[in-house]
């Protein structure tokens, strides 16, 4: 099977061990990767922000380098979201404003080609025991738009739990937003603060050591906190976890 | 009337925008827990009510629909309602604006002439400012629902649909009635203990006097049938039924987007509403009426005049968005305030509105258009993290509406306003945003200098800063940046899985 991988800007730019692990992860179950370097952004910040306009030529352009794959796999389930839930919306309103049908095709097109990696993986292909090995205390924050926008149910609960060595525990109220929102983050940042500040004490309360997520964006304002509190627990991308082996365990 | 001061709107215009609103609330320790321990009972209490529904899903499609349905005939049935309100024996007053509907409640009141009226918890009156209006005009207006009593005997505002004095502990509201009562009437007994019995025996005794004394009464309602002309409140305390019962002339003012077609319809809000605003299988109090009727008037029981004034108040411009229109379906219930993470550390008053949370943040910019701060940062005031929508009785999408308002405030585009279509510009204060959003995306667009970008970046990654400067200071005033990595994922694929360029 060959599935191409949509890594994200944020995951390109500052988190590269993400897309790493989905691709060592993915090749270890058998499906060849590809990379098309035409890929960027996805739009979600100028979108969510309010800049329609400033999105278009993105949703284009992602359109255009995944045309042709059946199975489009990204590590993030916000930007999922962002394709499945709103590219079409956007593909609508342009038309409808009279800038061609076109926009609309390409991100209807898309849409439903585009998996959440945990998604991917137990639906499509069919594993919840990725072979992965990671002997620690783990809790997962489930962020909104995986939780909501996805419905991605306890799919990633199940790989994790599936992990050997891994110790999974639950983390209190974790359906409540960290707190993150995209720019919300710096435009309310006294609120964003006070969220993600309730959400890493409950992280602490669980005795966990790292505190796991599918998202990299929440993961850095947590991760931020966290790392402004000096507190032992660590912020992991679910894909790192599930990467690792006991033959190549995580760094 | 010329010179009739209208007052102060009960919220000013002038409102700090939300960011800096919220700042003081999430601050304010008491209060964060005062609205943590609030909104997290009565939410695990939803939870629980809505639980034992088997068709929820199906009430809450059908609650949708009808809504949809009646705002896409809505002047069709206004007009079927005011027919049926006369037939029953009241008078329908239209209102454009909240100046014209002060204005009518006030010469109706002085018609009567009485110089005070009691209220039964109204939002539409709330929005208007009536009460200000009133005592412009020397007339005193009195609020009977409990929690509303503690915010006007405050000198307050409300800063919760349902619970207006969700931000004040027993003490505080001890101290209130204390204070106050005796200015406005009966005064509190002595001494006073802070025991939630004693506090509603208080305000018992004080309410009782003004419900037998009131000649004159104002209330809202939560739903109004256009075939009967009936009007509907819910309430928990009996106290709005004493007020709809008591006086002689009944004065309702009710928004527009609160009629439904049949008595059947009301069948789905019984049981959607209760559930999700007080997690009550059924309310405690409905009570129904249908102009005079033949029990009411002179010789039965109930008012001998009733007059419903019914409000636009920017609700048909709202109507007139395809997208922004779906918030007149709400029916108030208030579960979307609870749920909301942003509200329970912000608090009500940061909205700058009797309609606070989400519902709030994607009404008021509609119904007062986005040209003011606060009306402009609303629609900002959520991470779209969509619990909202998620229990919403009438399924309204408030993230998508937050976003379309976004669009409208940083991009500008077509509204509606006092029923002319016009072009709003982008509002002020985004163009250092805007400047970036587009650098930002030419960047984004051209994978060949994105590559250069980030190759720039892990090179000067050992000069990154701890604390960012301007807009960015936002993020490290409180936390740490990410540590920028030393190759980007594109170059690791160019170097270990194709071919090097
Ligand atoms: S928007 Fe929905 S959840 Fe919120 S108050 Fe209105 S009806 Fe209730």
């Amino acid at each position: 099977m060959r599935a191409a991988l949509f890594v994200t800007c944020v995951n390109d730019a500052l988190y590269p061990r993400t897309g790493i692990a989905v691709v060592r992860l993915l090749e270890r179950l058998g499906v060849a990767v590809d990379f098309p370097a035409a890929q960027s952004c996805c739009g979600q910040p100028q979108y969510n922000t309010g800049y329609r306009y400033e999105t278009e030529p993105l949703v284009r352009r992602t359109a255009r380098a995944f045309a042709g794959y059946p199975y489009v796999v990204t590590p993030s389930g916000s930007c999922a979201a962002m394709i499945r839930e709103h590219y079409p919306r956007i593909g609508r309103k342009a038309a409808a404003e009279g800038r061609g049908g076109e926009l609309a095709e390409a991100a209807a097109s898309l849409a439903p080609r585009v998996y959440e990696l945990t998604e991917f993986l137990v639906d499509v292909l069919g594993v919840t025991d990725v072979g992965a090995y990671f002997p620690h205390t783990v809790t997962y924050h489930p962020s909104c738009h995986g939780l909501r926008g996805l419905g991605l149910g306890d799919r990633p609960r199940r790989l994790l739990a599936a992990v050997k060595g891994l110790d999974l525990v639950e983390l209190p109220g974790a359906e409540e937003c960290c707190g993150f929102g995209g720019t919300f983050a710096v435009k309310n940042p006294d609120v964003s603060t006070a969220m993600g500040a309730d959400k890493i004490a409950a992280a602490a309360g669980t005795g966990a050591r790292v505190l796991c997520g599918a998202d990299n964006s929440c993961l850095a304002h947590l991760d931020g906190l966290l790392r402004r509190a000096d507190s032992p627990i660590r912020a992991l991308h679910l894909a790192e976890i599930l990467a690792a082996t006991e033959e190549e365990p995580l760094p | 009337m010329t010179g009739t001061h209208l007052g102060m709107p009960a919220f000013p215009a002038a409102a700090p925008a939300f960011p800096a609103a919220a700042r003081e609330a999430v601050r304010d320790e008491g209060l964060r827990a005062n609205l943590r321990h609030a909104t997290h009972t009565i939410r695990d209490k939803r939870r629980r009510a809505v639980a034992e529904l088997e068709d929820w899903d199906r009430l809450r499609a059908a609650g949708r629909a009808v809504k949809d349905h009646t705002l896409r005939h809505l002047d069709r049935y206004l007009l079927q309602l005011e027919e049926a309100v006369t037939a029953a024996g009241g008078t329908v007053h239209w209102a454009a604006d909240a100046d014209e509907a002060n204005r009518i409640v006030t010469d109706l009141v002085r018609a009567t002439g009485e110089r005070e009226v009691v209220k039964v918890k109204s939002m539409a009156t709330q929005e208007i400012g009536l009460n200000e209006a009133l005592e412009a005009a020397g007339i005193a207006a009195y609020e009977t629902d409990l929690a509303e009593l503690i915010v006007q005997l405050g000198h307050d505002r409300p800063s919760h649909i349902l619970v207006p004095a969700i931000h004040r502990n027993r003490a505080e509201i001890r101290d209130i009635f204390r204070a106050e009562m005796g200015g406005w009437g009966r005064a509190a007994p002595e001494p006073l203990g802070d025991d939630p019995r004693e506090l509603a025996e208080a305000a018992r005794l004080h309410l009782r006097e003004k419900f037998l004394r009131a000649k004159v009464a104002v209330s809202g309602a939560n739903f109004m049938v256009a075939e009967t002309g009936t009007m509907v409140v819910f309430e928990s305390e009996g106290n709005g039924r004493m007020c709809l019962t008591l006086p002689e002339t009944l004065i309702s003012v009710v928004g527009i987007e609160k009629v439904v077609p049949t008595f059947r319809d009301l069948e789905i809000f019984l049981q959607t509403l209760p559930r999700s605003s007080t997690a009550e299988r059924m309310n405690p109090y409905t009570t129904m009426w249908t102009g005079l009727g033949p029990s009411r008037g002179a010789d039965g029981d109930g008012p001998s005049a009733f007059h419903l004034v019914l409000l636009d108040n920017g609700r048909t411009d709202t109507l007139a968005d395809e997208v922004g229109r779906q918030a007149l379906r709400c029916i108030r219930c208030s579960a979307c305030l609870n749920v909301c993470p942003v509200y329970e550390r912000a608090g009500g008053h940061a909205y700058g509105s009797v309609y606070p949370g989400p519902i709030g943040a994607i009404l008021s910019p509609q119904l007062r258009g986005t040209g003011s701060a606060i009306d402009a940062s609303l629609p900002y005031a959520s991470t779209l993290c969509g619990a909202c929508y998620e229990v919403c009785p009438v399924a309204i999408d408030i993230p998508e509406v937050l976003v379309h308002l976004r669009e409208r405030v940083a991009q500008g585009g077509p509204v509606t306003r006092g029923g002319v279509r016009v072009t709003l510009r982008p509002a002020d204060g985004h163009t250092a945003e805007r400047a970036a959003m587009r650098a930002a995306r030419l960047l984004l667009d051209r994978p060949g200098a994105l590559r250069a970008a980030e190759r720039l970046l892990a090179r000067a990654r050992r000069l990154a800063p701890r604390r960012l400067p301007g807009a960015g200071r936002a993020w490290t005033d409180s936390r740490e940046l990410p540590t920028v990595p030393a190759e980007s994922f594109r170059d690791w694929w160019a170097r270990e899985r194709s071919d090097p360029r």
